[in-house]
């Protein structure tokens, strides 16, 4: 259908797709083997199977453990952060008009580490609260203040985004704060190794609820993506394109800050994932958000998840925060993103 | 009427922006908004559009209350071109006009012959169809303003709004643009500066001062010295196209 345009057409997203998922198997199959503990790709496969109930392959407990309780689960939480992440990217990139929009552009990183740091150093809530929720909590009270701020985000995409930086400022300003006055020297280490993100105790359980909670972010915004193109001249355009744009941007705001809200909470601030996959996605599939997102859901899932795995094998016996990596590996990709895709004229 | 307004009021801030507009547009008409800075042209054309909600009085297009449709019905039967719309976005000429089709296609639906066949005509008709897989960003401003015009066209819309579409135009390409939008089979209102063009090109002419019509008629009946004078403020002299019996006006220095 789109013999024309540059980008391939409805055929060539399924076969980018299905290589992209191909992909993503297999880099989920190395992070269940790779570790401090190596185990074969074969075992690591029938410890799935086992695992799903499918076979009763004779493989040693520990190794089952291993690849079923610590790693899978957490490659596969990886895997959806990295979707998560990178459609709220793309969304807030469409919404806001702004290149440099990213999941956390709206204040919900600051947010959620004053929720958690109000957890770990001031007990808030005495164990009955885990730190996930409490940076569930402080994530969505920064994104009310920026919806407060900006009037439900109807002022224009730039009082939006300043809305934004006042609360990131705000809250990362209570976050030192509380850190300073009231932490000691292991909590505040604890706070940062979080702000960074990390994937280190992750386990089933949160992977069934960020399951749930990106799928169906993924459908609704689908649904949306027609009216998300119309965005590209601006809110009054798509207006006039009979875009009822009032209740499209308060639906898709109110779905990427649940999404990264519950990201966060559960793996922390893992930056660039957001900002860099929507860019790369575009520049393969092009900017349509009906081919775009399922594109940077599947690029994102693979990307994070390969971070993660290089977060555990680049340092011996120790692992390095999710949010370094992602950066590290990041920008020099970005780069060659940003150079090819210089201005011509 | 294609286009009937009834006593629109709309203002910001305890400002009157538009002061009790009442007008009727008739079927393919070509009508002209002129005023000076500041007059309202705009926002009247967003009350027309049904972009913005009057603050009293109303809006009928094609015989209907426009508050009580439904935007993306309103987008199937008229289409507003905003002045320099732009976009950072790598898109291409197609992809943009395409975008003309969004009220026409339900959230999953593919795309149809008639998108397609919408897409092709509509290209055809601003002379861009040989570029439609060029990036817009290249685009030079003409180029630019005929996609936008494509666009609506794309829209198929009974009725079109155009804000002031030769803004930072040459004139050849102002003269080209008003041209093609008097030939198109619309509806068509049209906020312009250029006295000379809103003469040449519109059927008739509606005069805003302050938010409030003050003259509304042919070029020829609405574009004398005494209503220059009082609007715009300016000495002119209006002779006649001897072949078209138009209006041309002359500003004097002094």
């Amino acid at each position: 259908m789109d013999a024309d345009t540059k980008q391939c057409g409805a055929s060539g997203l399924a076969l980018f797709l299905g290589l992209v998922m191909i992909l993503l198997v297999v880099a989920v199959a190395f992070a269940a083997a790779i570790g401090d503990y190596r185990i074969d790709v074969g075992t690591v496969f029938l410890a799935v199977t086992n695992g799903l109930g499918l076979t009763s392959a004779d493989i040693p407990p520990i190794e089952q453990s291993v690849v079923w309780d610590l790693r899978l689960s957490r490659a596969l939480v990886a895997a959806l952060a990295g979707a998560g992440l990178a459609i709220c990217g793309a969304i807030l990139q469409a919404l806001l008009r702004n290149a440099l929009a990213e999941p956390f552009v709206l204040g919900v990183s600051a947010g959620a580490s004053t929720g958690a740091v109000a957890v770990i150093v001031l007990g808030i809530g005495a164990g009955s609260l885990s730190l996930s929720m409490g940076a569930f909590a402080g994530a969505f009270a920064a994104f009310a203040l920026v919806a407060l701020l900006s009037n439900g985000a109807t002022s224009g995409p730039n009082h939006t985004i300043l809305a934004g930086v006042a609360a990131s400022q705000l809250f990362n300003a209570l976050t030192s704060y509380v850190v300073t006055t009231s932490g000691n020297a292991q909590q505040a280490r604890d706070v940062m190794f979080w702000l960074l993100g990390s994937f280190g105790g992750v386990r089933w359980p949160d992977f069934q609820l960020l399951v749930i909670v990106v799928a169906i972010g993924l459908v609704i915004c689908l649904l949306m993506a027609r009216s998300l193109d119309a965005f590209t001249f601006g809110d009054e355009d798509a207006a006039s394109l009979g875009v009822p744009v009032a209740r499209i941007r308060l639906i898709l705001f109110g779905v990427t800050a649940l999404m990264t809200a519950t990201i966060v909470s559960m793996v922390g601030t893992i930056g660039f994932v957001g900002l860099v996959v929507p860019h790369a996605a575009r520049y393969i599939v092009g900017p349509l958000h009906l081919r775009l997102l399922p594109a940077c859901a599947a690029v994102g899932a693979v990307f994070l998840v390969l971070a993660d795995i290089a977060s555990r094998v680049v340092a011996e016996q120790q692992t390095i925060p999710i949010g370094v990596v992602t950066a590290l590996v990041g920008v020099p990709f970005f780069a060659i993103i940003l150079y090819r895709a210089r201005p011509q004229t | 009427m294609t286009v009937t307004a009834k006593n629109l009021v709309w203002g910001a801030q305890r400002k009157t922006i538009v002061n009790n507009v009442s007008l009727d547009v008739a079927e393919g008409e070509t009508l002209g908004l002129i005023g000076p800075n500041g007059s309202g042209k705009s926002s009247l054309l967003r009350l027309l559009s049904g972009l913005r909600a009057p603050l009293s009085g109303r809006v009928e297009i094609l015989g209907q209350d426009i508050a009580r449709v439904s935007r993306k019905t309103l987008a199937r039967q008229l289409a507003f071109v905003q002045q320099n719309a732009t976009t950072d976005t790598n898109v291409s000429v197609r992809d943009v006009v395409r975008l003309g089709r969004t009220p026409h296609r339900s959230a999953l639906a593919g795309w149809t012959a008639a998108d397609e066949a919408a897409v092709s005509a509509a290209l055809e008709r601003v002379e861009m169809a040989g570029r439609r897989a060029q990036a817009w960003q290249t685009l030079s401003g003409g180029e630019r303003q005929r996609v936008h015009i494509a666009r609506a066209l794309a829209q198929s819309p009974r009725v079109m709004f155009l804000d002031e579409p030769t803004n930072h135009l040459d004139i050849h390409h102002q003269i080209e643009i008003l041209r093609m939008v008097r030939r198109l089979d619309v509806t068509s209102v049209v906020a312009l500066h250029d006295l000379n063009l809103a003469a040449t090109f519109c059927d008739r002419i509606v005069v805003l001062q302050a938010g409030a019509v003050v003259a509304c008629g042919t070029p020829a009946g609405v574009l004398t010295p005494p209503l220059l004078r009082d609007v715009f403020q300016v000495e002119a002299e209006v002779t006649f196209e001897p072949q078209t019996a138009r209006p041309h006006i002359r500003f004097r220095a002094a």
